[in-house]
């Protein structure tokens, strides 16, 4: 079952070390989803691979919570889409920076410089805000969840929407008819040295 | 008014190869296609383009687009998919497509699927393969609406032929002050290389965390390329680990290569990484350990030190 989850990095309202020079960050956690949009738009996720209208519930909520940045995932690893967030920016004819490794936000929050990687290496661009930021794997290490944090997670509400009650009518226009598992390589041999790859490689293989 | 728009890759005035395999998917869908380029300074590459049985090159050509911002482009792709009213857009997958292509799908309204391996058709209309889960499924996929966009995976489809009589190049206009202003490109890393690129390379080598670090890696994994004329590839790992740069990345969120030799050093065999090594012909693995999963792929696999091996599988292929 998926889950979406925009959600909001808030500083840390229990943590009462973000005074003085020694704080230059405050620290941060994660708000426990204070909204989701869920039922109807998963039920037609798990019916087919609708990513558009993944997008345009987010927009309406996004349009609801007026958020100067959003961050999410490049790609969902079970579908492997890569179009969420793209298409989101479009929706809503904001900046978007993609496959990104690090945000640093300027001009007093107008604007993210942002480094992608790319086919050919790193990029870096700036994006005026709001923008549609989409996170690579090294923007950073995930912590854990911490105990006392998962107590306190327990004891807040989540706000649960329907379609109808974000004003959002859906029609998917992406069906999956069917799976199908890939053929499996045949297993290859082992050798025992180098001198039996490389006559190996070069008589049985001609490939060098 | 053609069916299909191609989007064409280009960088430093050189057509990217694999994106024009796209073309190749663009011809089994029958009907007729036209082909796009965007950037600045395009005359070289639109001439470059006209024997790929197209009907058209359609140049977007402006300074407003001499780099590649994805709001400015897929606001371009747009207009040019409704004007010269397109049925499919499509374009080889890749970091540049996948940035642009999903938001022009947005625009256009049309639904989007991505990384497409083959097509089948059924029922008189064309259903969509494409890898899920790190490639370990595919799903069929069919899609309605007047447009769709595709992203297609270079790997499974052919280079195209270049044998047509040339097709007209036909300039797009569009009003470059309207564009989006929101993104201002910064920098790029323009690293030079005269190893072939990854994703056309023949001969792929590539190396995991055991390789230790930079120079280790770059002796050992880019002297056995360097020795079989090859590109030098990376797990998730080795580039974590800062021993090679992420455009060496290949697997699920990296690049996909399907070359005639890969060879894997020090690589235990993630499904991540497999992903994206599955279609070689040719797999060679070397690992210390014995029940390393990438065993079970690879065509040859040679158990035991790469520290030790690769220094003499470097010098056996040089003495021949």
């Amino acid at each position: 079952m998926k889950i979406l989850v925009p959600f909001k990095s808030v500083p840390d309202p229990n943590d009462a070390t973000v005074v003085g020079a020694a704080a230059s960050t405050p620290k941060s956690v994660i708000n426990p989803f204070d909204e989701i949009a869920i039922e109807e738009a998963l039920r037609i996720r798990e019916r087919g691979e609708a990513t558009e209208i993944v997008a345009r519930i987010l927009r309406v909520l996004i349009e609801k919570e007026a958020p100067h940045v959003v961050i999410m995932g490049k790609q969902a690893v079970d579908d492997d889409s890569n179009q969420v967030g793209q298409m989101l920016a479009g929706l809503l004819r904001w900046p978007q920076a993609t496959f990104v490794s690090k945000i640093e936000f300027l001009g007093n929050k107008t604007r993210a410089r942002c480094t992608r990687e790319t086919d050919a290496g790193l990029e870096v661009i700036e994006i005026k805000l709001p923008a549609i930021i989409t996170t690579d794997l090294r923007l950073n290490e995930p912590r854990y969840v911490s105990l006392p944090g998962l107590m306190k997670a327990r004891r807040k509400s989540i706000e649960v929407l329907t379609c109808d009650q974000l004003g959002v009518t859906v029609r998917p226009l992406t069906t999956v008819i069917s799976t199908a598992r890939p053929p499996k390589r045949a297993a290859g041999t082992r050798v025992e040295s180098v001198e039996e790859l490389v006559t190996k490689l070069r008589q049985e293989a001609k490939v060098l | 008014m053609a069916e299909s728009l191609v989007l064409i890759e280009h960088h430093r005035q050189q057509v990217k190869r694999p994106s024009l395999h796209a073309i190749t998917l663009a011809r089994k869908l029958g009907g007729e296609y036209a082909l796009l380029v965007l950037g600045h300074r395009l005359d070289g590459i639109a001439a470059s383009l006209v024997s790929y049985g197209a009907c058209a090159v359609v140049v977007a050509d402006d300074p407003a687009l001499a780099k590649p911002l994805a709001d400015r482009y897929a606001t371009v792709i747009a207009e040019a998919a409704r004007k010269r009213g397109a049925k499919t857009i499509l374009g080889t997958s890749s970091t540049f497509s996948k940035d642009v292509l999903p938001r022009a799908a947005a625009l256009l309204d049309a639904p989007m699927v991505t990384d497409v391996v083959a097509i089948e058709e059924m029922d008189g209309s064309i259903s969509y393969r494409r890898p899920i889960n790190a490639g370990s499924m595919f799903a069929i996929v069919k899609v309605e609406g007047d447009r769709r966009v595709l992203t297609v995976r270079g790997t499974a489809f052919e280079a195209p032929a270049a044998d047509a009589a040339p097709c007209p190049i036909k300039r797009f206009d569009f009003d470059a002050a309207s564009l989006p202003n929101g993104t201002q490109f910064i920098s790029r890393e323009e690293r030079k290389s005269d190893r072939p690129d990854l994703t056309e390379a023949r001969v792929v080598v590539s190396g995991g965390r055991p390789l230790k670090d930079k120079e280790t890696f770059e002796r050992l994994v880019g002297g056995l390329a360097d020795a079989l004329g090859g590109a030098i590839g990376a797990t998730r790992a080795a580039v974590d680990a800062g021993m090679a740069p992420n455009d060496y990345q290949i697997g699920q969120t990296g690049k996909v290569v399907a070359p005639e030799l890969y060879i894997a050093l020090g690589i235990s065999g993630a499904i991540q990484h497999l992903a994206g090594i599955k279609d070689s012909r040719i797999i060679v693995a070397i690992n210390k350990d014995p029940d390393a999963p990438i065993f079970q792929m690879a065509t040859y696999g040679l158990v035991g030190d790469l520290h030790r091996i690769v220094p003499q599988l470097i010098e056996s292929i040089r003495r021949a």
